[in-house]
């Protein structure tokens, strides 16, 4: 399976040449007819495919401004061309943002422009062929959808918006991806991407409470399903048992406990992640999100906050409140939703937890901003409060903190490697490779400060961390919650 | 009247009536696409003066392509400003009389001309030395670029080296506005600067010139960072709170 070599850390990032199809072999696996099914979706590739995904990408650029803005504005300048971690790991040029945009644009171009019906050659326009339809699968499944080139564009052109069209008009012509569209099936039918069912989550809260019982003598809570709670808690379901995210969701119960605020889980939105948007589909990632109303309904809460999860809080914050609002049967003084970083923020602001700093002394910290928590989202009520927010508090919590370089975090932040829809198997050449210019920041930091753990806030990029460090001769363990520190510092304690 | 100056003239007139058709569609098009979801690139602007700044810095100073890469930056700047100037200069030919701060930026806009050559002739060799901008170079693009610098070469020998007959050009011109055919002075380097000037005209629209408009209908750059506070529901997907049942 690991056919192939690890790319080597150099002191500093350098940009490839580009070598013409080195990564035209990695394609996900495609989704099963039933998997197709679920989700609304034609099971196997339709005959008259080429009518149908031209068609679409009509509809497309007419139910969204950004696309249709994005494919008629790029001038090919260049400025992306060396921005994107997969080019930069890769060295595939169809990795640049820009190159990636024309896979859908030189097809735009042929059906849809003047220049591009008379003129084809001139202006880089091309039918859409199988080949192109492979291209498609291949290429836009090396997106992570991480926005760092939509920084760095003049115009901003997204090619997340544009990834995400494409994954659409796949799926629309019978080729989705296997990974995505299993797991929203799975979040259809039970509740959250993993296929936990409601049983073994209360078995697994259970342990959990004994766990931290047994470790700091403090009856910590992990509700399920209860109703009347002010809070009702959404977390991405690896946070019930994969490491290093279960000690994140330990570090959540803990501050809930102190704060006194009583909260839930729910098994009907047992699930914070929205994979509905890694395929672009805003039918799915509606009815992925109603759930979280209809959650919040039954068990008549009146917060909603979410745990460490990075497209998941993209969605969270800058969508939810379009797909599933209004929220107005929730306490107006809080806003909907709140990130656990932000309640807890506000806990330390207030003076109302005890942290002992020493606890993490044995540590030295990084933070890794994950990508669509920084480029897509925000925390706080100030532009760039999810940057300054997670950071405040891991220096709450701990002593030796150190930033990797300033072109590797905040906005200009790189992406795990493992966003969007590529956390599966079948893509790790991918993911190891994308890795790359975190791992070199990363490094940097460790030769110069002795860092010896990276803090991050997302369940992709736990996971995605946890199986590609090891790759890089770094021990898996280096990857931690920030709410996992957090749990380290906190002194449990009768609440004020 | 000549076969030429009624030519040019028709040119012009078309030229100018399909680049105000071509791009007003456009602009009609993007304002009238929905954008359903809310998309800025954060860190984002929490109000709409804010956006109006962001917007502001990105055209007046590409913000985002200087933090991108300063040699595109630098040529890319310089073309555009010096071009703007240009063409702020060329309003003398159209205005009787010469507005004021269009004498007043005079030399500066002769010898932006040259600023402008420059700057393109930078963004050129990046497309032909830079593996990476050569990959996703289109042959349109080097014509593009070839258009503009033929427009820069001929106006510049106008300025510099064979003047032209600027009074009756300027008559043509004038002309041209009020409806009143003067005959346009047969000099070569005229006659190729405008038939080129026509072209950039009838490209316009249907090609990445469109760029210009295109940005100010960005919705990384145009949006407000306001999710939580305001819903941003686009006609098509309220639909579907009623279709879908829920």
């Amino acid at each position: 399976m690991a056919n192939f070599e690890t790319p080597e850390l150099k002191e500093y990032t350098v940009v490839p040449l580009p070598m013409p199809g080195v990564m035209a072999h990695s394609s996900p696996f495609v989704a099963k007819p039933d998997h197709q099914a679920q989700l609304g979706f034609p099971g196997e590739l339709v005959d008259n495919w080429q009518e149908v995904a031209i068609k679409k990408l009509g509809e497309l650029t007419q139910k969204y401004r950004s696309l249709q803005v994005y494919l008629d504005s790029c001038v090919k300048c260049g400025a992306c061309t060396d921005k994107c971690h997969y080019y930069l790991g890769t060295s595939d040029p169809k990795n640049m943002p820009v190159a990636r945009q024309d896979l859908l644009r030189k097809v735009y171009r042929r059906y849809y422009t003047f220049a591009g019906k008379y003129f084809p050659k001139l202006v880089g326009a091309e039918e859409l062929t199988k080949d192109v339809l492979d291209d498609w699968y291949a290429y836009y499944h090396q997106c992570s959808q991480c926005r760092r080139c939509s920084v760095f564009c003049p115009y901003g052109i997204d090619t997340a918006e544009i990834s995400m069209a494409a994954r659409e008009i796949m799926d629309a012509v019978g080729k989705g991806q296997k990974y995505c569209n299993e797991i929203i099936g799975k979040v259809f039918k039970i509740g959250n991407n993993l296929g936990l069912p409601e049983p073994a989550l209360r078995d697994t809260l259970s342990d959990l409470e004994e766990e931290v019982e047994d470790d700091t003598g403090v009856a910590v809570r992990f509700p399920l399903d209860e109703k009347g709670a002010e809070i009702l808690l959404v977390t991405p379901s690896a946070d019930f048992f994969a490491e290093p995210h279960v000690d994140g969701l330990i570090g959540y119960g803990k501050v809930f406990h102190q704060s006194g605020v009583s909260w839930t889980i729910s098994s009907h939105a047992s699930e914070a992640a929205n994979f509905g948007m890694f395929i672009g589909s805003y039918e799915n990632m509606r009815d992925v999100s109603m759930r979280i109303r209809e959650a919040a309904l039954e068990l008549g809460v009146k917060r909603i906050v979410f745990g460490e999860c990075g497209h998941a809080w993209r969605v969270a914050y800058s969508f939810l409140n379009t797909l599933a609002g209004p929220f107005d049967f929730l306490d107006p003084r809080y806003p909907v939703p709140q990130h656990i970083c932000e309640f807890t923020y506000d806990l330390i602001q207030r003076g109302a937890l005890k942290l002992d700093k020493s606890a993490n002394d044995d540590k030295v910290v990084t933070y890794h901003d994950s990508c669509n928590v920084a480029r897509a989202s925000r925390m706080g009520n100030m532009p760039g409060g999810q940057f300054f927010i997670p950071r405040a508090i891991l220096k709450a919590v701990c002593n030796n903190f150190h930033d990797m370089s300033p072109d590797t975090i905040h906005e200009n932040t790189y992406c795990c490697g493992g966003g969007g829809g590529l956390l599966t198997d079948d893509l790790m050449e991918l993911r190891v490779k994308g890795a790359l210019p975190r791992m070199e920041a990363l490094k940097r930091v460790v030769d110069e400060y002795g860092v010896t753990h990276m803090a991050a806030i997302c369940a992709i990029c736990k996971s995605q961390f946890t199986k590609v460090l090891p790759y890089y001769n770094f021990s898996m363990d280096t990857i931690v919650s920030v709410h996992q520190l957090v749990s380290e510092a906190i002194i449990l304690g009768d609440h004020q | 009247m000549s076969f030429l100056t009624v030519s040019y003239a028709a040119l012009f007139y078309v030229a100018t009536a399909w680049f105000i058709y071509g791009v007003g569609r456009k602009i009609y098009q993007y304002a009238k696409t929905p954008a359903p979801l809310k998309i800025p690139t954060t860190p984002a602007p929490t109000t709409a003066t804010g956006v109006v700044m962001r917007m502001g810095r990105e055209v007046v100073l590409f913000e985002s392509l200087f933090k991108s890469n300063m040699w595109i930056w630098l040529f890319g700047w310089m073309f555009h400003f010096a071009l703007l100037l240009v063409l702020m200069r060329h309003l003398r030919y159209f205005t009787d009389p010469v507005w004021s701060w269009v004498v007043l930026i005079q030399p500066f806009g002769k010898y932006a001309g040259f600023a402008m050559i420059a700057g393109l002739a930078g963004l050129w060799a990046r497309r032909l030395l830079v593996a990476r901008v050569r990959y996703i170079t289109s042959p349109s693009d080097h014509l593009i670029l070839a258009l503009l610098m033929a427009i820069g070469l001929s106006g510049l020998g106008m300025k510099f080296v064979s003047h032209t007959d600027i009074i009756s050009l300027k008559a043509f011109i004038l002309g041209l506005m009020y409806a009143d055919l003067q005959p346009i002075p047969t000099d070569g380097l005229l006659l190729v600067h405008l038939a080129l000037v026509a072209t950039l005209m009838i490209i316009f629209p249907i090609s990445k010139l469109l760029h210009a408009p295109g940005l100010f209908f960005s919705p990384t750059r145009n949006q407000v960072d306001n999710p939580r506070e305001r819903r941003h529901l686009a006609p098509w997907a309220a639909e579907l709170e009623t279709s879908r049942g829920r």
